[in-house]
């Protein structure tokens, strides 16, 4: 039977924006990952999803709420809990252009956080774990010596992938891994994550915006929508089942690779845009783009409901 | 019959310290008034650099037109100096980017900048010039043209300043639209918007539209018809429903193999093509895709695979359609092959 990993319960992160203002990035999101397992969570820009997966790390402060990993509360720890827990959790970052020190050769990349957790002091054996990690992403160990800039985006994607499991973490953070890369290296990135997933046990935390490739990934999706989160379930409940209007629009939105399904399919229309998280007005926030919006949307905030089998959504229509 | 645009056999390089990096290495393609062509590929494929060339907004040196012809209306392009140039950009032909904030100035009040293109390519006056603009802001979907006639684009989201592009492309009414990865950087409800908005303003004028993207779903729900680009080429071309159920080159087989699917669960892995593009300061011999296809035979390394060509005009570039090449056919390849006619035909 599968077992949580991380638990995450009314996770709270706001930032000040001026005098009065706070901007919530982040306000009341809970959800489960077992072990082994894959939850994507997907939304627009600024709905939070990074902000979720970056406090979880610490590299953001939570405001409230709890944070369970692996039975433990994380939601408060000091410097040296920090520092064990950033071995057991790493992340892959969206940009590997920007994620990589240029002034570090690939081999410095990967081995920095050996150095900061004083594992394999040995030079040689540091030097053959480097390279053993090389050729697991499909880089050749003497790629080593070079530099970030002398590879292609997805190769340096690889290395990203390589520096964050350099240090056999139990749990990834991957925040829109793929999205800086052309199709057919997204795929060999995907498929290469599905792989060390399989043999490592890994969990996966999958932010990305593309609804697709989190269908292909993730075992569980959660949606979020300005800072909260609208629908959480099985990755084929809300894809197939979608029961909050915002998940209907977004994955109406999304053109499908056929040109006859897109003739015969209409799109629900979805106009306006994201309203500002800062100092947000009580109710659902996206009653403001919502077709089926009522007063009572308006002025109450909808809770998450089981409409379901574990499928939850947070709309007062259900 | 005469085509709105017609580019022959373009050849575009780029001299650099290190040597010539071939990124256009004969492309041909047409466009009519109306329809919407699509061209597909990863970056670094040239679709970019061939219709830059078109627009003449590459900087030459350090490009360079090789060869090749580019026909507007009849008229050849590939000959005619920069300053001739600037009556056909903008007023006959108009480019949308990706980027909204780099490609807007932002020291300028979106009004003014969009002023400024009428005022240059037309005879018209600032009160008129003024005028269309808050009529074209208005036709673009901004909800209160006026207070937006005197922002800065960093005022504005992303999907507002990329409709305020597409009034400035718009502006002089030009018969062909260029947009090169107009939503690559929107999310999906904003770029189903823009979609939406660039479809309809297409009908309204009457436009052609060439579209730049990587995005498959994007180029189902849009075009009429596609090229699909490979290290400087393009490896098939063809009407839509002939590219998305009987494509007929590996490479395309590839990249719809590579794509996750939204509708159904997929259970099997994506295929993902191996390797990366070939270096293009040296294109190989042969087939330039033929170091990454599984389906590669001894003649795609040596010799480079003509254009086949099926009756109603699938165009693919590669040896599997040459009749010795038949037995190595993957199952369902090309789809619409002499023994089979043309009975799938729509």
């Amino acid at each position: 039977m599968s077992e949580a990993l991380l638990e995450v319960r009314h996770l709270k992160k706001y930032f000040p924006a001026g005098r009065n203002a706070l901007l919530k990035a982040v306000d009341d999101v809970s959800f489960c990952i077992n072990k082994g397992e894959t939850l994507g969570l997907v939304g627009e820009s600024g709905c939070g999803k990074t902000t979720v997966g970056r406090t979880l790390i610490r590299i953001y402060e939570p405001d409230g709420g709890k944070i369970l990993f692996d039975g433990q509360d994380i939601s408060r720890v000091n410097r040296t809990q920090a520092k064990e827990l950033t071995r057991r959790m790493q992340m892959v970052f969206q940009d590997p252009y920007a994620s990589l020190n240029p002034f570090y050769t690939v081999g410095e990349v990967i081995a920095e956080g050996f150095s900061i957790h004083g594992m394999y002091p040995n030079k040689k054996e540091r030097q053959e774990r480097i390279c053993e990690l090389l050729e697991m992403v499909g880089l050749h160990r003497d790629h080593a010596g070079r530099f970030p800039h002398e590879f292609s985006g997805g190769q340096r994607q690889r290395v990203g992938i390589a520096r964050a499991l350099a240090l056999d973490p139990s749990f990834l953070i991957c925040d829109e891994p793929i999205s800086a890369l052309d199709v057919s290296i997204q795929a060999q990135v995907v498929n290469m994550l599905i792989r060390f997933q399989e043999q490592m046990n890994l969990t996966y935390l999958f932010i990305a915006h593309d609804l697709s490739m989190v269908r292909h990934i993730s075992d569980k999706t959660a949606v979020m929508y300005c800072g909260t989160m609208v629908e959480y379930g099985k990755t084929q409940e809300v894809y197939d089942h979608a029961a909050h209007p915002y998940t209907r629009g977004l994955l109406s939105a999304v053109p499908v690779a056929d040109p006859d399904y897109e003739a015969s399919h209409s799109r629900i229309p979805m106009d306006g845009e994201v309203p500002s998280p800062v100092n947000p007005a009580p109710g659902c926030r996206f009653a403001g783009r919502c077709h089926h919006a009522t007063d009572q949307c308006r002025g109450e905030t909808p809770v998450l409901k089981d409409v379901g089998g574990g499928h939850l959504a947070a709309c007062h229509l259900l | 019959m005469k085509h709105l645009l017609e580019v022959k056999n373009l050849k575009v390089s780029f001299d650099t310290y290190a040597g010539e990096v071939q990124a256009v290495r004969g492309v041909s393609f047409h466009l009519d008034q109306g329809e919407t062509l699509a061209i597909v590929g990863e970056s670094g494929c040239g679709k970019s650099v061939s219709i830059q060339t078109v627009m003449r907004i590459v900087p030459m040196p350090p490009a360079r037109i090789k060869e090749g012809s580019i026909l507007y209306n009849g008229e050849e392009l590939a000959d005619k100096s920069d300053a001739e140039m600037e009556q056909y950009r903008g007023n006959e032909m108009a480019m949308i980017f990706q980027d909204s904030m780099t490609s807007l100035n932002p020291t300028m009040r979106v009004g003014k900048q969009l002023m400024e293109g009428i005022l240059k390519h037309q005879k018209t006056g600032r009160d008129e010039a003024r005028r269309r603009v808050l009529a074209m802001l208005k036709e673009v979907g901004i909800p209160d043209p006026e207070s937006a006639f005197r922002r800065y684009p960093h005022t504005m989201s992303g999907g507002q300043r990329q409709r305020v592009m597409i009034a400035m492309a718009l502006c002089c009414g030009p018969k062909i639209l260029f947009a090169d990865e107009p939503t690559t950087a929107l999310d999906v409800t904003m770029q189903a918007q823009i979609l939406d908005l660039i479809g309809r303003l297409q009908r309204q004028y009457d436009m052609g539209v060439v579209l730049i993207t990587h995005d498959l779903g994007v180029v189902a729900k849009m075009a009429d018809r596609i090229n699909v680009m490979y290290a400087g080429r393009i490896v098939e071309s063809g009407t839509s429903r002939q590219i998305f159920y009987h494509p007929s080159h590996p490479y395309t087989l590839g990249l719809l193999g590579a794509m996750p699917n939204l509708i159904q669960e997929r259970k099997e892995e994506l295929y993902n093509i191996p390797g990366a593009p070939p270096d293009l300061f040296a294109p190989p011999p042969g087939c330039a895709f033929a170091g990454r296809c599984r389906y590669c035979m001894g003649v795609c390394r040596r010799a480079d695979a003509p254009e086949f060509t099926t009756e109603d005009g699938h165009i693919s570039r590669c040896w599997l359609l040459d009749e010795r090449g038949k037995k190595y056919r993957p199952e369902g390849f090309g789809g619409r092959t002499a023994e089979k006619g043309g009975s799938d035909d729509e």
